[in-house]
């Protein structure tokens, strides 16, 4: 009786030194894993689509030339269908079952917002992609982000509507998180540069006619520029709109609308429109010497080769997080959550396709307002501003 | 202050159209089957993205007009034959609930045939707008308004002197004596499936100059389509067309003279004191609880 209990104890002491080698040897070839969760379907789609080709694009070129620490890259998307109550569940599964190293993803500030709770509590690296201010202020120990903010693009828009002498500003807003927060930012801006704001209109989802809107901004006493905050079908009906009442002031978007969707849906309305936008955008027309023309050259030519479609800038994004992470990984040695996240705040001039990052323990974002260049819309393309 | 009233008007006027297109065709498709078809928005948009992705691909514009709506009502008369009617012994609730689900089908589809982006189709006559009185109206508009008399006439003379829409309106009265009379009920619902098609479709193709049109571009539409339904009655179809009317200048109004941010909630509380007093909606006349 005893011999046989001890002889038990000596097949379970075997079977878990076993386990501990195998699980030392698979650890050294393990791939590093990167989960994503993005809007490749729904309203978000155009975002989330050129965001996830960028990330295959290029975990699949990286891993095809040996990975990162002599380990493979493995990526993991799903697709939140643009609803932020799916993103949770989905990262909760990349985080509980698929065990990922970090995580990059939520292409809009909803799905953002909606995950941060978990992956705070999880501590697991988390690089999201969606615009809002919100997402990194005040700072969050687990969350980056890599798009421009609303912010960022409000006070870039003011300086230009400053230096043209343009004061009286009335805007229009839609329902979506960005919009609210493009707006909640260019209201609380706007004293600071100078400006007022003399309308402050709304538009519902799905709506698909803003003319009573813009006769109200129209009437407003002294308007100068008009701004929307918005992106998707509706930036182009606002342009179609404006010129259906004549609105008759500069007319400045957001880089919500820096796609040539814009330019095309709006059939002739957007011309003369003002943004923002991240160089990418220009890559053409950027003068040789500019510090980003060679990576965004690297990763339109890239990406057109595969895809064969136009870039958009919102694919940029997802080329940020991705090597500010595995950068980040490099630096650290390995995949250990702690260390790439300190690895990820100590970014240091990283040269991207949204600008130059350096972030710091108070700056998740690392990017200022030279990262965004002035656009207008000319002969149906973008024209770079200086 | 007169041209911003025109202004407005001209928006809600055009904006009630569209939801009055859409309503017409919850009516007539409860009418034949007491179900609420949730997939009538989804009509509005493949009809839309199908006459946009035939353009786009060279077809001449009457042609991909043409074909779009052709296609929408090959969708619905497929619909009621695929899922409608094989399980046309359950519950309404669950045949509803059918059209949920096709809903969705039908938007998933639209999106990996259509593509993930937005479009803008080229408007019937230009974008010049017609000023009248200090307001701005696009040709568009005038496009969505004409047709859409032009649709209340022909359906009102399609149901009152044509045997097949006698057939229908005996139907909605009362499918069993219907049956009995000899009209053949499955045809009626495979007929009015077909109709609320080319009436979701046609209205695609209006309004998609002025909506654009990508793949959920029918839900809110489809919404709004059914508030003007069950404002005007549902079942009524004249019911559908001064629900939608109400709803769109009341909408537009409010953006213009209260607050954007109220538009919405005032559409919305419109309907529930219409429905409050009259609960069989504007044109439902009083309901008798049969016992």
């Amino acid at each position: 009786m005893h011999a046989r209990l001890s002889f038990r104890w000596l097949i379970a002491a075997f079977a878990i030194v076993a386990l501990a080698a195998s699980a030392v040897t698979a650890s050294a070839a393990e791939p590093i894993r990167l989960g994503a969760f993005l809007a490749v379907t729904g309203k978000g789609a155009f975002l989330g689509d050129p965001e996830k080709k960028t990330l295959e694009t290029y975990v699949e070129k990286i891993s095809g030339e040996g990975g990162v620490l002599g380990r493979k890259v493995e990526l993991i998307v799903y697709d939140t269908g643009s609803e932020a109550k799916e993103a949770l569940t989905f990262v909760k599964r990349l985080i509980e079952q698929d065990k990922v190293d970090a995580i990059i993803g939520g292409t809009s500030t909803g799905e953002t917002m909606a995950v941060i709770r978990e992956v705070e509590a999880a501590a697991v690296p988390f690089i999201s992609l969606a615009g809002a201010a919100e997402i990194v202020e005040p700072v969050k120990k687990w969350v980056f982000k890599t798009p421009h903010t609303d912010r960022l693009a409000v006070e870039k828009l003011f300086t230009d509507m400053k230096a043209r002498g343009l004061t009286k500003i009335g805007i229009l807003s839609g329902p979506g998180g960005f919009d609210k927060s493009c707006r909640t930012n260019a209201m609380a801006l706007a004293p600071a540069k100078g400006l007022t704001i003399v309308a402050d209109e709304t538009h519902g989802a799905g709506d698909t006619d803003m003319t009573p809107q813009l006769t109200r901004i129209k009437g407003a006493p002294g308007l100068q520029a008009f701004l929307y905050c918005g992106f998707g079908a509706p930036t182009s009906i606002v342009a179609k709109n404006v010129r259906q009442i004549g609105l008759g002031v500069p007319h400045y978007q957001t880089h919500g609308s820096a796609s040539m969707s814009f330019i095309q849906g709006a059939e002739g309305a957007a011309e003369g429109v003002r943004l923002p936008a991240a160089a990418l955008l220009v890559v053409d027309q950027l003068p040789a010497d500019h510090p980003q023309k060679a990576v965004a050259t690297a990763y339109r030519d890239a990406y057109t080769e595969r895809y064969k479609e136009p870039i958009s800038t919102f694919g940029g994004h997802a080329y940020d997080g991705l090597f500010i992470v595995l950068e980040a990984i490099k630096r650290a040695g390995g995949t250990d959550k702690a260390k790439v996240r300190d690895e990820i705040e100590k970014t240091n001039r990283f040269i991207g396709a949204d600008g130059i990052f350096t972030m710091s323990p108070t700056d998740h974002l690392g990017l200022d307002t030279a990262s965004f260049v002035m656009v207008e819309v000319k002969d149906g393309t973008w024209l770079l501003l200086n | 202050m007169s041209a911003d009233f025109l202004q407005f008007l001209f928006s809600g006027i055009t904006q009630g159209a569209c939801y009055a297109l859409v309503g017409l065709g919850f009516s007539i498709i409860y009418n034949a089957s007491q179900v609420i078809n949730f997939a009538q928005g989804e009509f509005v948009m493949i009809a839309g993205m199908a006459a946009v992705g035939l353009i786009d691909a060279g077809a001449p514009f009457v042609l991909a007009l043409a074909a779009g709506v052709a296609l929408t009502v090959v969708v619905g008369v497929a619909l009621e034959k695929f899922a409608i009617e094989p399980a046309r012994n359950a519950s309404v609730v669950t045949l509803i609930i059918i059209t949920i689900g096709a809903s969705i089908f039908l938007r998933g589809a639209a999106e990996l045939l259509g593509g993930r982006g937005f479009r803008s189709m080229p408007a019937f006559s230009g974008n010049e707008p017609i000023v009248i009185g200090g307001a701005a109206l696009l040709p568009q508009s005038l496009w969505v308004l004409g047709v859409t008399v032009v649709i209340i006439f022909a359906l009102g003379r399609f149901f009152n002197a044509t045997m097949h829409g006698k057939a229908m309106l005996a139907t909605a009265y009362n499918p069993v004596m219907a049956q009995l009379m000899g009209i053949n009920t499955r045809l009626v619902l495979s007929l009015s499936f077909a109709l609320a098609a080319l009436l979701g479709g046609i209205a695609g193709v209006l309004i998609a100059p002025l909506s654009l049109t990508y793949s959920t571009v029918g839900v809110m539409l489809g919404l709004k389509g059914f508030c003007a339904a069950i404002l005007g009655g549902l079942g009524k179809p004249m019911g559908a067309i001064a629900g939608g009317l109400l709803v769109g200048v009341s909408e537009a109004m409010t953006a213009g003279y209260l607050s954007s941010a109220y538009k919405d909630a005032v559409a919305f509380v419109i309907i529930l004191v219409v429905l409050v007093v009259l609960p069989g909606g504007l044109f439902g006349g009083r309901s008798v609880e049969r016992v």
